[in-house]
């Protein structure tokens, strides 16, 4: 089953602490067990813009869809057995200590 | 030959006895077998219709539980092979084809019904899903009883149960007994919605029935199925012996016009004996259990302790609050909680008088998160009682009567204020 883990950057969590962040050692852990398919950091809210399409007009905003304390810092997409590996590996990701970790299954088009 | 009512008659009693023994074992297996908790439900419904009218022309089987599991499981069959012709082949109809591969089983439990009950238990779901998954699935409550536990609408209750068992599918909770590294904090979290089965039956927090014995008796049915399932376990047991220690008080709890009754006031004598003999004997296995794996004494095991020096005491006076006040400070260390340091309080107080335990509730920090939990005001004041400052402890009797959720308690603290104000006029 494949799961996209959100990395959420959370202003209220404990400070960075470079020394004790151990992202290579996770990501060649993935890497290592064939369940990595891909990730990324992602600019932040400041760097978006979001589109809407109304009566057949484009209006771009500048910034995300909406305004939060929190918001997606990264993505990793996973394939593994069942939610409860997938738990394992995103406790696992620094981010889950100085961020959040959100985890949501993938919901194949069924074909 | 018996005359067709007595074989109906036979025939249902012969039913309701393998339904109570057997049908958690058979919708747990059916659940694995179809990944399909609805269709479980139905096939197990199915069968069991089915053997009510056959049962009495035919005769009860000699297994009757082999029998409606064959008869459940082959519905279950019919229901997919129905669904797929109409359809593409869909999940469910793979999964029937190459059932599950079996994990190797963790220590030497491999049983459909814990894999059921440690599912409905999965920390992914909401804390109120447990409880109602568990009450309905794993204790077969019909949705309108589930529902009633918590107080809400059958409506609101199917929906409840229906997004849980969606989150199961969809995010693929496994249907397994979690492997041994994981299995300590996975137990930890069924015994969390066991207790809280039976807190609630012992004494629920809302509504006019301060009690609810049934729903207690089936927590502790669950519980001591659990300690079967995997036995040896220091906190399962400790966990059953703390419920059958309180479960052994409810004859005394209410008064004849059902007004509650607190623990010093009991009469012991309606305390049930056997009862408490068991779980004397359950906390002794608990105890050996914990020597052998050599690890510090856990929760349950805390409070087992705490109750067996209530249950054991031949009066209330001669309680051993100095052990009681010890064991609710280790309690303290290893899970912090307002309500335990309120306990240790009540504790020093009857020990060592109530200026000691006036004088440990001010260092605690308890009114932050406590200031709007009744029993903290109730506390209060009847250590103001106890030191026969009518005055002082008036005030946080009002406070605690307004904050109780109970109507039993708000009789039980409107007594004490009409004592107070009636010996006030007496002076």
């Amino acid at each position: 089953m494949e799961y996209l883990l959100l990395i959420i950057n959370d202003p209220e969590a404990p400070t960075y602490i470079p020394e004790e962040d151990n992202i290579e050692e996770w990501s060649a852990d993935i890497e290592r067990r064939g369940i990595a398919r891909t990730g990324n950091r992602l600019r932040p809210p400041s760097d978006a813009t979001t589109v809407t399409v109304r009566d057949g007009a484009t209006i771009l905003t500048d910034g995300p869809f909406a305004e939060t304390k929190e918001w997606v810092a990264g993505f990793d997409l996973i394939d593994v057995e069942n939610l409860d590996e997938a738990l394992e590996i995103a406790a696992a990701h620094p981010m889950a200590r100085f961020g959040r970790v959100e985890v949501r299954p993938i919901w194949p088009f069924e074909g | 030959m018996p005359a067709p009512r007595d074989a109906a008659t036979e025939a249902s009693a012969a039913l309701a006895e393998v339904v109570a023994s057997e049908r958690l074992r058979i919708v747990a297996t059916l659940i694995r077998h179809t990944g399909d908790w609805d269709l479980a439900e139905d096939s197990f419904h199915d069968a069991v219709t089915r053997a009510l009218t056959t049962w009495p022309e035919r005769g009860i089987p000699d297994n009757p539980g082999a029998w409606l599991t064959t008869v459940a499981r082959n519905a279950a069959t019919d229901a997919i092979r129905r669904v797929t012709t109409e359809r593409r082949a869909t999940e469910r109809h793979a999964r029937e084809l190459e059932p599950p591969e079996e994990e190797a089983p963790t220590m030497q439990i491999d049983d459909d019904r814990l894999r059921l009950i440690f599912t409905c238990c999965h920390p992914a779901l909401a804390m109120e899903s447990r409880v109602a998954l568990t009450l309905r699935t794993v204790l077969g409550l019909t949705v309108a009883e589930t529902a009633g536990v918590f107080l809400v609408s059958e409506q609101t209750m199917q929906k409840r149960l229906v997004r849980a068992r969606a989150k199961i599918r969809a995010a693929g909770i496994p249907y397994r007994v979690p492997p041994l590294r994981l299995l300590p904090e996975r137990t930890a979290g069924v015994l969390a919605v066991l207790y809280l089965l039976f807190s609630e039956g012992y004494s629920s927090g809302s509504g006019d029935d301060i009690v609810r014995p049934a729903l207690a008796d089936e927590a502790i049915r669950l519980t001591r199925l659990v300690a079967q399932l995997m036995p040896q376990q220091p906190e399962v047991l400790a966990l059953l012996a703390l419920q059958l220690f309180q479960h052994s008080r409810t004859p005394a709890r209410l008064d004849a016009e059902g007004e509650l009754v607190l623990l010093a006031e009991q009469d012991r004598t309606l305390w049930d004996a056997a009862a408490i003999a068991e779980a004397v004997r359950v906390l002794a296995e608990a105890e050996t259990a914990l020597r052998e794996v050599g690890a510090a004494p856990g929760p349950y095991l805390l409070q087992a302790q705490i109750a067996a020096e209530h249950a054991t005491a031949p009066t209330a006076e001669a309680t051993r609050f100095d052990r009681i006040a010890s064991l609710y400070a280790r309690l303290s260390k290893i899970s912090p909680s307002p309500v335990i340091d309120l306990n240790r309080a009540i504790a020093v107080a009857l020990s060592d008088g109530p200026d000691a335990g006036i004088a440990l509730l001010d260092t605690l920090d308890l009114d932050a998160p406590l200031a709007e939990y009744h029993l903290l005001h109730a506390t209060r004041a009847d250590l103001w009682r106890r030191r026969g400052e009518d005055a002082e402890a008036l005030p946080h009797y009002r406070r605690a009567l307004a904050l109780a959720p109970t109507a039993a308690e708000r009789r039980f603290l409107q007594r004490r204020i009409d004592e107070i104000e009636e010996r006030a006029a007496r002076a």
